[in-house]
């Protein structure tokens, strides 16, 4: 370490720390570039086909997003999120890429990694993204990989493009989603990643499935309810898939849980606080609730008019559902549960109505935590309060909690 | 470490590896590429007389000429403002945010 002191002209500053970051409006944008990917995944919820001519038409252009990504970074964002969709498919990747970067943001690249080819590798190694990017894998051989991706390829690309960021040393971390084609893999899986990144690291788990956002498909919607774990299933594979996951679950607890009494409000998440634009530049609430109420085009309006007016709309919003408001409303398992308006939006086309299979692993959870006897009901129990505190472990300030919750994202929570 | 010192007849330009954003009176100096900070996500907040500096680094003054544009701005002696911006663009060069005009 440099014991150099700072110059009376220049000041050292970490990024997430800086005062003058932590008061700006903004410090992260969601960007879903494209719907389109170049897998078919059985159990997506978002993708539309690759050439798909009427979202390509629909989608910003290239100058459209760079006047986005001008007012975010103006807002003060420090990074920005490109999804999909696969984000590598519009043809404009690199140049957005390299804009962004240009603005002082970094990126986190979400992707299938089967088109991280040699070119793309080199820009990435040239210009690093300043963020792990985030690769999803979904079997360890290609009939395993094509069940999933339902593309014949799909299996050998994404390991050509793990093997590129490996060989140009790109920090990256690996995703899995358990689905039933792939459940002989995962251990597999686990072996591989080991091996790939040199030690044992805990790969991201997407362990609840989530219906499309759309809500543009029933079909596809009963297939996805069809692949999804068992709640007690999905409970026990959360549990094992992260090393020492009661002891981070405890820290979470002490540092998330705050028992709030009955509550009503629906958005007592971040929603709205940073911006999640759609590949149409529609801004959403976050990245996964696409009610078309709640969206507001920034062809338009101004990145800092429309997210000054969502985020204010989005605060007053309250449950009115009577099964939320006897359950969600007063339940003490509220921050351990992934239960959301982006949750129930795709299952019930409301907001505020409870989806019964995240109710059902929050309870399994709950009961591995000892919060909760089995069969029993948290919105029922008076002493929430002080069950979550004689749980929660004060003394963890060091313990990683970051993706411990079951969705895998951890990012949802204020 | 072998440290260059900053020279009063070079022209010194910022480099490739690096971006300047105005976050309210701040300009933040925003690596792009690994090993200019001691740190990952460190970054460089100039004070105004710093960004006064990296504004004059247009690539046709020298440090000498950059110093002089600085006396018409401040009424500090010319001995501070030489050991001040030297020693500024000497950090500069070490960290690779400035480079040598070639």
């Amino acid at each position: 370490m440099n014991e150099r002191k700072d110059s009376s002209y220049v000041r050292r500053v970490q990024m997430d720390q800086a005062p003058v970051f932590a008061a700006q409006q903004l410090h992260h944008i969601d960007i879903e570039l494209t719907e389109r990917c170049n897998n078919r995944c059985v159990h997506c919820n978002i993708n539309r086909p690759e050439q798909d001519r009427g979202a390509i038409e629909r989608e910003l252009s290239t100058k459209e997003w760079k006047s986005i990504l001008d007012q975010a970074a103006g807002l003060g964002a420090i990074s920005v999120r490109f999804t999909g969709g696969e984000p590598l498919l519009r043809s404009d990747f690199v140049d957005l890429y390299r804009y962004a970067r240009h603005l002082g943001m970094r990126v986190l690249l979400f992707t299938n990694a089967r088109l991280i080819r040699p070119e793309i590798g080199a820009l990435l190694e040239a210009l690093p993204p300043g963020e792990k990017l985030e690769v999803s894998i979904y079997g360890m051989g290609a009939q395993t990989e094509s069940a999933v991706t339902g593309v014949k390829a799909s299996h050998a690309q994404a390991m050509a493009g793990v093997r590129e960021l490996k060989k140009r040393k790109i920090p990256f971390v690996l995703k899995w989603t358990p689905l039933p084609f792939n459940a002989e893999d995962r251990v597999a899986f686990r072996k591989w990643v080991k091996k790939v990144m040199g030690k044992d690291v805990t790969p991201g788990l997407n362990a609840l499935l989530e219906l499309r956002g759309r809500r543009d498909s029933e079909g596809a919607n009963r297939r996805i309810r069809e692949m999804r774990l068992a709640p007690q299933a999905a409970a026990g594979m959360i549990r094992a898939w992260h090393p020492q996951w009661e002891v981070k679950m405890r820290a979470f607890m002490a540092r998330m849980c705050v028992p709030k009494g009955v509550d009503d409000r629906l958005f007592s998440c971040g929603a709205g606080r940073e911006a999640s634009v759609d590949a149409y530049g529609k801004l959403q609430p976050c990245l996964l609730l696409r009610d078309p109420v709640l969206t507001i085009d920034l062809r338009e309006h101004t990145l800092e008019e429309a997210r000054r007016d969502l985020f204010l709309s989005l605060r007053e919003c309250r449950a009115v559902h009577p099964e939320y408001l006897k359950r969600c409303a007063r339940c003490f398992l509220r921050d351990l549960c992934e239960q959301c308006p982006a949750r129930s939006w795709p299952e019930h086309g409301r907001l505020d109505r409870p989806v019964e299979y995240l109710c059902q692993v929050a309870h399994e959870q709950a009961v591995q935590l000892g919060l909760i006897a089995v069969g029993e009901k948290a919105w029922n129990v008076k002493n929430g309060a002080a069950r979550l505190a004689a749980r929660a472990a004060a003394q963890l300030p060091d313990a990683d909690i970051s993706g411990i919750m079951a969705g895998g994202e951890g990012k949802c929570h204020e | 470490m072998n440290e260059q010192t900053a020279e009063l007849d070079q022209v010194y330009v910022p480099t490739r590896n690096v971006v300047a954003r105005r976050i309210e009176k701040e300009l933040i100096i925003v690596p792009l590429v690994s090993g200019i900070g001691d740190a990952e996500d460190e970054l460089y907040s100039l004070n105004e007389t710093g960004e006064q500096v990296w504004k004059l680094l247009d690539g046709k003054r020298t440090l000498e000429q950059v110093m002089a544009a600085l006396c018409e701005l401040y009424t500090a002696d010319l001995e501070v403002i030489r050991r001040d911006v030297v020693g500024l663009m000497t950090e500069l060069l070490r960290r690779k945010i400035v480079e040598t005009r070639s």
